[in-house]
């Protein structure tokens, strides 16, 4: 009984989810019309016969209305059909699924290292605002912020795989050799985490000043609790709720994101599928790896929502009080 | 008697501003004897939050304090920030005003209640100063305590929270009690309530209490004696039933006309009374009596600073009226 608001509260959240999913792919299927060029043409060169040109269009919906089109797309779906490849009719499904975990592994190894560093220097800034170490971090998070990964991409590469050799170029490393697929990771990694290490650097630190400024700060200071304890504990827990929903967001962010770290890198993942797709046409793959990332970034939202509420207690008990209503 | 507890002379208070400095506490006097309590009392901004604060160190960092003296249980030099460090949670304890933010939303009360406990019991286990905070949380009225000290601060109403943090206060058990407007976020039922649960704690634990409220109602029935503050300086001071009995400063006279007496005869034609004009600019203080612009009673001499009388044994005022009047 005690979960039945819960229940409703992630129905709720679930529906709104799946609606964003649908209103994307509409859009998605909307604009891939719009693109200038006749992809059959572009797929099958200039000189190919209007027979052949009608058969692709058939075979990928293209000859059909939009509208039509999103139903069709709909309905595969249902039976976890996305469509196929235009050139090797290989199911769409199949090369999503082989380039995901890839994907996966980088944007969660990103946002892990973000976490990792962004966090201590959050606190280290907060500590002493104004100081010495906070004016450091300032500086350098904003310029992490401000440059962009492809740019950090190339540069570790020309610096540590390069000229240092320190770092393999490309690829993901050899499959199931572990060791070989992390020491790969390192650097499309660092070039992701970068911006996002000073994102979260500014925005807890400035939650964590805004915390520490209430009330309930200075009745622990009044006691003597000591200024680690307050900053580790009191402080940081309701700072990084908001700061949560940043993260969230920004796993979302960096599938995206990972498409060009992934070219830079060569990786095989999610968004080099999605970019040789649209160099090529490949409509099928195109909208079968786009929805994969909408729904994920969907998910990854919808997740961070609920840790968020589970973690306020007043959220906590907002929705069992709901139950009584 | 041995010496006072408490014995502050001249602090003054200032922040330094761009161009002028505010002068928020000048030359103030405070003395609270073992076991004694002191109300201090004026409207807002006349800078009694300000001696609170200064007594626990808990003033903004840019805050410049001075003093002729301080000595707290015989240790000169207290506002030196290592010294008020030490007393802070230890010797020294406060209650404060609005309950509803002086507790942190997101952590139990236990866990509060304990925490608050380790500067002043750092040897105790855990379990000790669990047993220790639901014992005082019963003793300030709170029903059923075991279970509540695992309640979020949001499932309390506000006169329990209020209990919560005056527990908080007892717990350390302290030489030096500071009640911050102890009533003021409560409805008048519940005043009653946490009125009677100072009251009872004073008589247990025989502390010295300084009470810091704009009501000389809540005052008069706390204290012993009674500090009147204007605009950063002490106008009266003495036994509070000398100077509710015979108030000498025009100020402290229209403080104790602006109460509303719920037993006068109901008049729907009488205006209430108040205090015309407001509190000087701390930037810019007059060089004369501080009151002066709002005193019915002013003449010339007001334009130079009043003198310090005294009229019986600890009652005394700054004005140029005569006593005998």
């Amino acid at each position: 009984m005690r979960g039945a608001p819960l229940r409703i509260h992630l129905a709720f959240k679930l529906a709104t989810a799946l609606l964003a999913v649908a209103g994307s792919v509409v859009i998605l299927m909307a604009l891939t019309r719009l693109i200038p060029g006749d992809p059959a043409t572009v797929i099958l060169g200039s000189r190919a016969t209007p027979e052949a040109v009608a058969a692709l269009n058939a075979r990928i919906g293209l000859d059909r209305p939009v509208g039509e089109h999103v139903l069709v797309f709909f309905a595969h779906l249902l039976s976890g059909d996305l469509g196929e490849d235009v050139f090797n009719g290989r199911p769409v499904a199949g090369l999503v699924a082989a380039a995901l975990p890839n994907t996966v592994a980088l944007a969660f190894s990103a946002m892990l290292s973000a976490i990792l560093f962004g966090v201590p220097l959050a606190l280290l800034s907060a500590r002493n605002p104004g100081g010495k170490t906070d004016r450091v971090v300032a500086f350098l998070s904003v310029g992490f912020i401000s440059t962009p990964s492809f740019v950090v991409a190339v540069f570790l590469l020309m610096t540590f795989s390069v000229t240092l050799r320190w770092f393999p170029v490309l690829g993901a490393g050899e499959a199931g050799a572990v060791g070989d697929q992390l020491w790969h990771l390192v650097l499309p990694t660092a070039a992701l985490a970068v911006g996002w290490i000073g994102y979260i650097a500014r925005l807890l630190r400035s939650s964590l000043l805004e915390v520490l400024g209430e009330n309930h700060i200075r009745t622990l200071r009044a006691y003597g609790v000591s200024e680690a304890k307050i900053l580790m504990k009191y402080a940081l827990k309701p700072a990084i709720l908001p700061t949560i929903a940043i993260l969230a967001m920004g796993f979302g962010e960096l599938l995206g994101g990972a498409v060009f770290v992934e070219v830079i890198f060569n990786r095989p993942g999610l968004g080099s599928l999605i970019y040789d797709a649209i160099r090529t046409r490949n409509y099928p793959v195109v909208q079968g790896g786009v929805f994969i990332t909408v729904l994920l970034y969907v998910l990854t939202n919808l997740s961070a929502d609920l840790t968020q509420t589970l973690l306020d207690p007043r959220e906590r008990s907002r929705l069992a009080a709901a139950r009584g209503t | 008697m041995s010496e006072a507890l408490v014995a502050i002379e001249k602090l003054n208070v200032s922040y330094p501003g761009a161009t002028v400095s505010a002068h928020v506490l000048d030359s103030v006097d405070i003395t609270i004897g073992h076991g004694e309590a002191v109300g201090l009392v004026g409207e807002s901004g006349s800078g009694k939050s300000t001696v609170a604060f200064a007594l626990l160190g808990l003033l903004a960092d840019d805050a410049d304090v001075s003093a002729g003296r301080a000595a707290f249980d015989g240790r000169e030099n207290v506002f030196a920030t290592k010294e008020a460090e030490a007393l802070r949670g230890t010797e020294i304890a406060m209650v404060f005003q609005d309950p509803m933010s002086a507790l942190n939303p997101l952590f139990t009360i236990g866990t509060q209640l304990i925490d608050i406990q380790r500067r002043r019991f750092p040897n105790e286990r855990r379990s000790q100063l669990w047993a220790r905070a639901e014992r005082v949380l019963a003793e300030v009225g709170m029903p059923d305590a075991p279970r509540r000290m695992r309640a979020y601060p949001h499932e309390f109403s506000g006169g329990m929270r209020q209990r919560v943090v005056i527990a908080m206060a007892l717990l350390v058990e302290p030489k030096l009690l500071i009640a911050d407007e102890p009533t003021t976020a409560l409805d008048a039922t519940v005043e009653a309530q946490v009125v009677e649960a100072l009251r009872r704690l004073r008589r247990r634990t025989r502390s010295s209490m300084l009470v810091v409220s704009h009501s000389m109602g809540l005052i008069a029935e706390l204290c012993d004696s009674v500090v009147v503050m204007y605009a950063g300086t002490v106008v009266e001071s003495g036994p509070v039933k000398a100077v509710l009995r015979k108030p000498l400063h025009p100020y402290t006279r229209a403080l104790l006309a602006c109460e509303i007496d719920p037993y006068a005869d109901f008049d729907p034609e009488q205006e209430l009374a108040t205090i015309p004009g407001i509190v000087p600019d701390p930037a810019r203080r007059p060089s004369g009596c501080i009151f002066a612009a709002r005193c019915t009673e002013s003449h010339a001499r007001c334009s130079e600073p009043p003198p310090h009388r005294q009229v019986e044994a600890g009652h005394r005022f700054s004005c140029w009226q005569d006593a005998s009047r």
